[in-house]
């Protein structure tokens, strides 16, 4: 049982923390420091090979706990060290979704259902418990109607809810994303991310990783950018993703605000007369 | 080449109607964006173009010659497939075996496998890492390994599922530039994807499904124009930006920045 104390917002946090993999001769992240605060949603930003991923497995426990490898520095919750902890005891605080949906399936499951049931069943809660969030988290998502499907045969965005419905199940305290909503189309997104700041205003602290700026333009409080396994630049969104340094860091410039300089350029500049 | 489907339908075990009736041409040269909802059944189509799925009706044909009496080794010539989930198309340990197998296959052999692998290497931006474990490679790295082992075997059909999928905006520009060499060699291709910018600025047609049917066909322009909007919506998409702010000053379907530039440059006469 949870300790229940009272406590300011409870903060998962990585502080001078470099990693490197295992037979690897450099370090893919370097005195990488984060907060992730309960109650808001941070984004991270950065180009390919930044450690964006990288810096996910270490916040959700993964590397090196599995996959291997060595971290310095100090990875805690509310100030307590977890590196010792065991998996299962770190995964009623934190849960993790990695890049590509199809290998988080735990391939156990016969259908959608008893997917998203695995997390909180393994968590020991009673059956009824256990149902109750599964059939919430499914709601939430709106993919009760997949229920009844083998999630190995669904389309790859089906699949992506599918394992962020398995995460929701879990009620955890801090979700770390990397790239959740890769493969969704526009009007499923806009569920997700609704999904994800409802959580957020319930008091979780979602971290959500993205190579593309659009999806953290709406809801991320403050965005921290990643190139070559070192922290950037951190700010809240507007300042971070009005950037033009982003660029030269190799990340997308926002499409809205790419159109906007591009009409500024040509001598074409907007004001609020022209879109009456 | 032309491509050929006549009225394809299939269904998953268990599962809904995947594609119902299914009529497309696609001829040598053409670029063709696939769209829709999850669940649509885009990547099914893709899958029907190499034999990987046959359909429970319809026909599949490659230059008039019925797909149902060819093997998939022999459609693979024509037409090559990219994955959605590049761990699911990997399988080599090292590189330049990935990108060559399709090629070897193919009947390449000696320097002329290595040019081919060197060429497809250079055409991602994945140069220097020939003798790389593909696992040791990023998420963006492995998602254009699996473009390069498709452009490789240098086949007058190519087939993406979700090209852009964690790329990050310099890979991104690639795969664009990419596309439309291809298309200028006279090979079409035809990709899935739920980046409508990026479907508008790169391709020439963009097919809409819903439900496994063709909700939409036709350039850019016609499919992003307002009067296509809400069947767009109906289908959980969007617009790009492009051609939302377009409409928004009245400067009629401009589905690319370009497009818009140009237009808006002929209103207000600079």
């Amino acid at each position: 049982m949870r300790e229940r104390r009272c406590t300011a917002a409870v903060v998962l946090s990585l502080r001078g923390g470099s990693y490197r993999y295992p037979g690897a001769a450099l370090d893919s992240l370097q005195d990488v420091s984060l907060e992730l605060p309960e109650g808001s949603i941070t984004g991270l930003l950065g180009a390919a090979e930044s450690g964006l991923s990288t810096l996910c497995l270490v916040l959700g426990g993964l590397a090196p706990r599995v996959i291997g490898g060595e971290l310095r520095g100090t990875l805690s919750i509310d100030g307590q060290d977890v590196r010792e902890w065991p998996m299962h005891r770190l995964s009623e605080s934190v849960v993790l979704s990695v890049g590509q949906p199809a290998g988080q399936l735990s391939m156990v499951a016969a259908t959608v259902y008893e997917e998203v049931a695995f997390g909180p069943a393994n968590l020991g809660l009673p059956r009824g418990e256990v149902m109750a969030r599964t059939e919430q988290a499914l709601d939430r998502l709106a993919i009760t109607g997949l229920a009844g499907r083998d999630p190995r045969r669904l389309s790859g965005g089906q699949q992506q809810l599918v394992v962020l419905a398995g995460l929701l199940a879990m009620r955890p305290r801090h979700l770390i994303l990397d790239g959740p909503v890769s493969h969704l189309d526009a009007g499923t997104t806009e569920r997700v991310l609704g999904t994800l700041l409802d959580m957020a205003a319930a008091g979780a602290g979602v971290l959500v990783a993205e190579r593309r700026t659009t999806p953290l333009l709406g809801i991320s409080s403050n965005v921290v950018v990643m190139a070559a396994g070192r922290v950037r630049a951190v700010g809240s969104a507007e300042a971070v993703l009005a950037d033009p340094a982003l660029l030269a860091l190799g990340i997308e410039e926002p499409p809205v605000l790419r159109t906007r300089r591009l009409l500024a350029e040509a001598g074409l500049g907007l004001d609020h007369e022209d879109l009456r | 080449m032309e491509l050929r489907l006549e009225s394809v339908s299939f269904d998953y075990p268990a599962g809904p109607r995947a594609l119902d009736a299914v009529d497309l041409v696609v001829r040598g040269g053409e670029t063709v964006a696939v769209i829709g909802a999850n669940g649509s059944g885009k990547t099914t189509l893709l899958r029907h173009l190499n034999g990987l799925l046959r359909p429970a009706a319809g026909r599949v044909l490659l230059d008039g010659a019925d797909g149902s009496s060819m093997t998939v080794a022999r459609m693979a010539m024509c037409v090559g497939l990219a994955f959605q989930d590049p761990d699911a198309q990997i399988f080599a340990a090292r590189v330049s075996e990935e990108v060559g197998f399709g090629a070897r296959n193919a009947g390449a052999s000696g320097r002329h496998l290595e040019a081919i692998v060197a060429q497809a290497l250079d055409d991602v931006g994945l140069r220097g890492s020939l003798d790389t474990h593909p696992g040791d490679l990023g998420t963006s790295a492995r998602k254009l390994l699996t473009i390069a082992a498709v452009l490789a075997m240098r086949t007058p059909i190519v087939a993406l599922d979700e090209p852009t999928v964690g790329l990050d905006a310099s890979a991104m520009a690639r795969i664009e530039t990419l596309i439309r060499s291809l298309a200028a060699e006279g090979r079409s291709v035809l990709a899935v994807s739920h980046d409508l910018r990026f479907v508008a600025e790169t391709f020439s047609r963009v097919v809409l499904l819903d439900g496994g049917r063709v909700a939409l066909d036709g350039p850019p322009e016609d499919v992003f124009d307002e009067a296509a909007w809400p069947r767009l919506r109906a289908s959980g998409l969007e617009p790009p930006p492009a051609a939302r702010l377009g409409a928004r000053l009245g400067l009629g379907s401009t589905p690319t920045d370009a497009a818009l530039l140009v237009a808006w440059q002929r209103t207000s006469g600079v």
